[in-house]
């Protein structure tokens, strides 16, 4: 066990951290009017009378945001309260048109909950550990305000204004960064397998807000400091290590922690005070009377639970119990939706072509994928989704191989080719006459005439050096074009070689 | 020939549609009316071009055989509703100049519906008032007076003040209101007209500029029952864009109209009989007793024991909720910007908002601002929302042994403009009977019920369960019938 410490002149620290995370929720429309939520659009193009905050202008809930952070919820196996309400939480801002932010402070949408970081020793995390999740709420979204565009003034643009948010408050389980960046890989993947929010932490639509204290280990919870929109999980990381060494510093100093929000500073890695506790913001939070208590029904709570995809831990150990994957391929197969949907179309397809079973075509398919694919996409600088071959080519290339159409050498300049070219791998074979030649006569003909040129290492053959096979078989291959059946290359070289 | 404005709403209607006169005589006579009453202030814009470009169409309307329920009826608007295109300011520096690029769901629904508009009503600045005294517009000036030579300005009520004396003074035959604490039953009381605030939710919200969102509702006020029925129907109707909007089918509230109380029993509250209760306001109460007595009802007592905590509690919530919704006029948007020479965004909000908000309106939003803030919101406003289930479930309760219930609209007749003013607390007592039924967002409605010694209108009002708005209408006609309330006040403006 290789619990995380830090190391202060008067002994050890164990840090607690505890993570509030803003994630946008995937929704055509802002979560209280019909405008629309593209991201990069030009300022204030996406703004209705109700963003804006004009006079007699009233909200009104968009059903698809709910379902989403309902089904969110349901993701993290939370309570979904049937019964929720909305919140004004009062502040004047520019970027805030109403003057305050409707949010769900004292009745959230979704309760008590959790997800599980799996071990991973290299990192310091033993072994699997649940996360608890405090809360889900739903709230909106304030503008943005500019202060690059004059020279005394800022500009406001009120595009993602009243866009839907969910704040997912973790409990303070987390006692390392490791632990804290495990935790929102994971959540942004189980977000991204819902669908949920698109987990795009450079584009603002998921960002995170950190609180972190250190104390002896075994002692009472220190006074915490939160670090607030820290948008990537290195960040994360960094943020919670700077924080949690600074505040050892402070307490080893004889100093005292303040209760206060800090800001990050991704140039440095480094945060600083904001505001603290004694000049925070009253909110006045009270329930939002221009909105009725939000009311599920189990009808409605079922479809979306219908609707939810299978999710990376059952989809993990599926990939082990039921396909044979290896734990380590499993892992890295379901990191992330977009992987685990492309090995599943390249499995289908395989499964279908050769007319064999997923679990048949399974650990071809997946080391193909994590070495072939993955290789050559890391080489082009691509990801999965802009993969110049599609899981169907792929799965008609390993078919190809499994049928002894091609060899695995010859797959691999076949693969190079579709790269290049974007043909159909059986097109690549026949145009190039790779077809894996079972033909005995050419085959015999071929080792006869290596033998014939290597009479030395023959004699040394078979004088009992007989890991020269290898090499007699490379020469035939080499002589064949690689084209030749590997197995018959063998039986015909060992009936030759007596 | 009859003169136009001294005409009903329905006599507009059925006349214009029998083809007594056509729709631009109408719009011409009120437009006259309202140009000549400027002494009144009722009218913060006028808009006699609107009034008369509706009254064009009705008449082709009607040539064509087209005609809606309010063809050829000319109204007024109160300056709450947000208008497309027409200065809308909530009667406040604040909004001054604002023209709305769109419409209230309320005031579509009454252009729908054929009527037209002759301008933009004064009122307390943002509703809140209850003598039409806070508008940066200036007051609106009663068209009643007292008489025996004292010609001191009387207050017309508040909020909707500018609709109650327009009514009263014939320079619109209806007019909108919004009530969240009495402000269309008492300003209806003082001018000795009809006025009804429906179900909450009834009306939409959309477009009214907001007060107090869990209070805040709309309503039409006019010189009878009949005619608060039908602008009613007009007005009301679900709206999606209104999360509190009720989703009902709108009744036929003027076809349903019957004085026919027989089998009907009329609760009186027992607590609303305060000592010191006015001797006019007592008077004209016994009278509506013994009218709807005479219509057939059965007369019994009810009690609402947590009456008297209504007014505190309504003025723990509707300023919670001001304090809040009146966030959004802070300079950056529209409206006033007060930006001082090196200001900072702070100083601005601080200067607008200074600038732009008169007294009353400051004084709420700290009240407001007071009762939300850490360490006093459970004190106050937990409290009153507690108190507000209470009078409610007291309306529930009472309304298991009577149909509707019988209280004086406002503790006194109207008072001169100045009275009170110096004085929010007495100017906040004359809400005492109306919040009640705000609070528990029930129908309520002022008809005329008398004068007092001196000449001046007092109101009945009555109040009836949620969705009944017939019983309240049914036993204001029954009243209007027996009470022969044709007082006017003497044109001297």
């Amino acid at each position: 066990m290789s619990e995380y410490r830090i190391q202060g002149a008067t002994g050890e620290w164990e840090v607690v951290i505890g993570l509030e995370v803003h994630a946008q929720v995937t929704s055509n429309a802002k979560l209280f009017s019909g405008a629309a939520t593209a991201f990069g659009a030009e300022p204030n193009t996406q703004v209705s009378l109700v963003d804006a905050a004009m006079p007699g202008m009233l909200p009104v809930p968009n059903r698809e945001c709910i379902r989403q952070a309902v089904r969110t919820g349901l993701a993290i196996n939370a309570q979904i309260n049937k019964w929720s309400r909305f919140d004004r939480k009062n502040y004047f801002y520019a970027d805030l048109p109403q003057g305050y932010q409707i949010s769900q402070l004292y009745h959230p949408l979704v309760g008590e909950g959790s997800l599980t970081i799996e071990a991973d020793e290299k990192a310091g995390i033993a072994q699997d550990k649940a996360i608890g999740i405090e809360r889900i709420h739903v709230e909106q979204d304030a503008g943005k305000l500019m202060h690059d565009q004059h020279p005394t003034r800022s500009y406001v643009d009120l595009n993602r204004s009243g866009v839907a948010l969910m704040e997912i408050v973790s409990r303070p389980d987390m006692r390392s960064p490791a632990e804290a960046g495990a935790y929102v890989r994971k959540l942004r993947a189980i977000l991204r397998y819902v669908g949920s929010c698109d987990g795009n932490m450079e584009e603002g639509s998921m960002r995170a807000d950190v609180n972190v204290s250190v104390r002896r280990p075994g002692d009472e919870f220190g006074t915490r400091t939160e670090t607030k929109n820290v948008n990537s999980v290195r960040f994360v990381m960094q943020a919670i290590e700077y924080e949690a060494r600074r505040q050892v510093e402070v307490l080893e100093d004889g100093g005292r922690i303040v209760q206060e929000t800090r800001l990050f500073n991704p140039d440095s890695g480094t945060t600083r005070s904001m505001r603290s506790k004694e000049d925070a913001h009253d909110y006045r939070y009270f329930p939002d009377p221009d909105l009725l208590p939000l009311e599920l029904d189990d009808a409605f709570i079922e479809a979306c639970r219908a609707s939810l995809p299978e999710l990376p831990d059952a989809k993990r150990k599926r990939y082990v119990e039921g396909l044979g994957l290896s734990a380590y391929n499993a892992q890295v197969l379901t990191a992330e939706a977009e992987t685990a949907r492309w090995f599943e179309a390249l499995l289908a397809e395989g499964a279908r072509i050769q007319g064999k079973s997923e679990g048949d075509v399974a650990k071809a398919s997946a080391n193909w994928l994590l070495s072939e694919l993955y290789g050559a996409l890391n080489r082009l600088g691509k990801s999965l989704e802009d993969s110049p071959v599609s899981p169907e080519r792929g799965a008609q290339l390993l078919a190809l191989v499994a049928d002894g159409t091609i060899s695995g050498t010859i797959a691999k300049q076949v693969f190079e080719i579709m790269l290049e070219s974007g043909d159909a791998p059986a097109a690549i074979v026949d145009a190039r006459g790779l077809r894996q030649t079972t033909d005995t006569g050419a085959i015999e003909a071929a080792v006869n005439k290596v033998l014939a040129d290597n009479a030395d290492k023959v004699a040394q053959y078979k004088g009992g050096k007989e890991a020269l096979f290898g090499f007699f078989v490379g020469q035939t291959m080499k002589a064949m074009q690689g084209k030749a059946n590997p197995q018959a290359v063998n039986e015909l070289l060992k009936k030759a070689l007596g | 020939m009859t003169n136009l404005t001294d005409l009903t709403v329905a006599q507009i209607r059925d006349g214009f549609r029998a083809g007594d006169f056509s729709a631009r005589d109408v719009a011409e006579a009120f437009n006259a009316n309202v140009a000549a009453a400027r002494a009144l202030n009722a009218f913060i814009v006028e808009t006699p071009e609107a009034a008369l470009a509706a009254a064009d169409r009705a008449d082709k309307d009607r040539a064509a055989g087209t005609l809606k329920p309010l063809s050829g009826v000319p109204i007024g608007m109160k300056d709450l509703f947000c208008t497309q295109g027409v200065q809308t300011t909530a009667a406040s520096h604040m909004l001054e100049g604002f023209r709305p690029t769109y419409e209230s769901t309320v005031s579509q629904k009454l252009w729908d519906a054929g009527a037209g508009m002759l301008g933009k009503l004064n009122l307390d600045q943002f509703a809140m008032g209850s003598s039409n005294e806070t508008s940066y517009f200036g007051n609106v000036i009663s068209p009643w007076r007292r008489g025996n030579g004292d010609n001191a300005p009387l207050a017309p009520g508040g909020s909707s003040g500018g609709s109650s004396a327009a009514i009263a003074a014939r320079l619109c035959p209806a007019a909108t209101g919004t009530d969240t604490g009495g402000s269309i039953r008492q300003p209806a009381a003082f001018t000795g007209i009809s006025g009804i605030k429906p179900t909450y939710g009834r009306c939409s919200r959309w477009g009214i500029i907001a007060f107090a969102s869990s209070l805040d509702q709309a309503g039409p006020m006019a010189r009878d029952v009949r005619d608060c029925a039908i602008m009613l129907e007009a007005m009301a109707g679900f709206d999606p864009k209104d999360s509190t909007s009720l989703d009902m089918a709108v009744p036929q509230w003027e076809a349903g109209l019957s004085s026919n109380l027989k089998g009907k029993k009329v609760g009186i509250p027992k607590e609303y009989r305060v000592d010191g209760l006015d001797a006019d306001v007592a008077r004209v109460w016994d009278d509506g007793i013994a009218w709807l007595k005479d219509a057939g009802a059965e007369i019994v007592e009810v009690s609402l024991p947590h009456s008297k905590y209504a007014l505190p509690a309504y003025y723990i919530i509707a300023p919670a909720e001001a304090s809040s919704n009146l966030a959004r006029y802070d300079g950056v948007r529209y409206g006033l910007r007060d930006l001082p020479e090196g200001a900072n965004l702070q100083d601005m909000y601080a200067a607008t908002r200074a600038a732009g908000f008169g007294p009353e309106v400051k004084r709420r939003i700290i009240i407001g601002t007071y009762v939300l803030s850490a360490g006093f919101y459970d004190a106050y406003y937990t409290q009153a929302q507690k108190v507000r289930a209470l009078i409610a479930r007291d309306f529930a309760r009472a309304f298991e042994a009577c149909d509707v219930i019988l209280a004086p609209t406002a503790p006194s007749a109207a008072f001169a403009l100045g009275d009170k003013s110096a004085d929010p607390l007495s100017m906040y007592l004359n809400d005492v009977f109306a919040v009640p039924a705000s609070l528990a967002g029930l129908p309520a409605m002022s008809v005329p019920g008398g004068l007092t010694q001196g000449g001046l209108p007092l109101g009945l009002q009555i109040i009836g369960p949620a969705f009944d708005e017939q019983a309240v209408l049914n036993a204001g006609l029954a009243i209007e019938e027996r009470a022969g309330f044709t007082a006017r006040p003497e044109q001297w403006w």
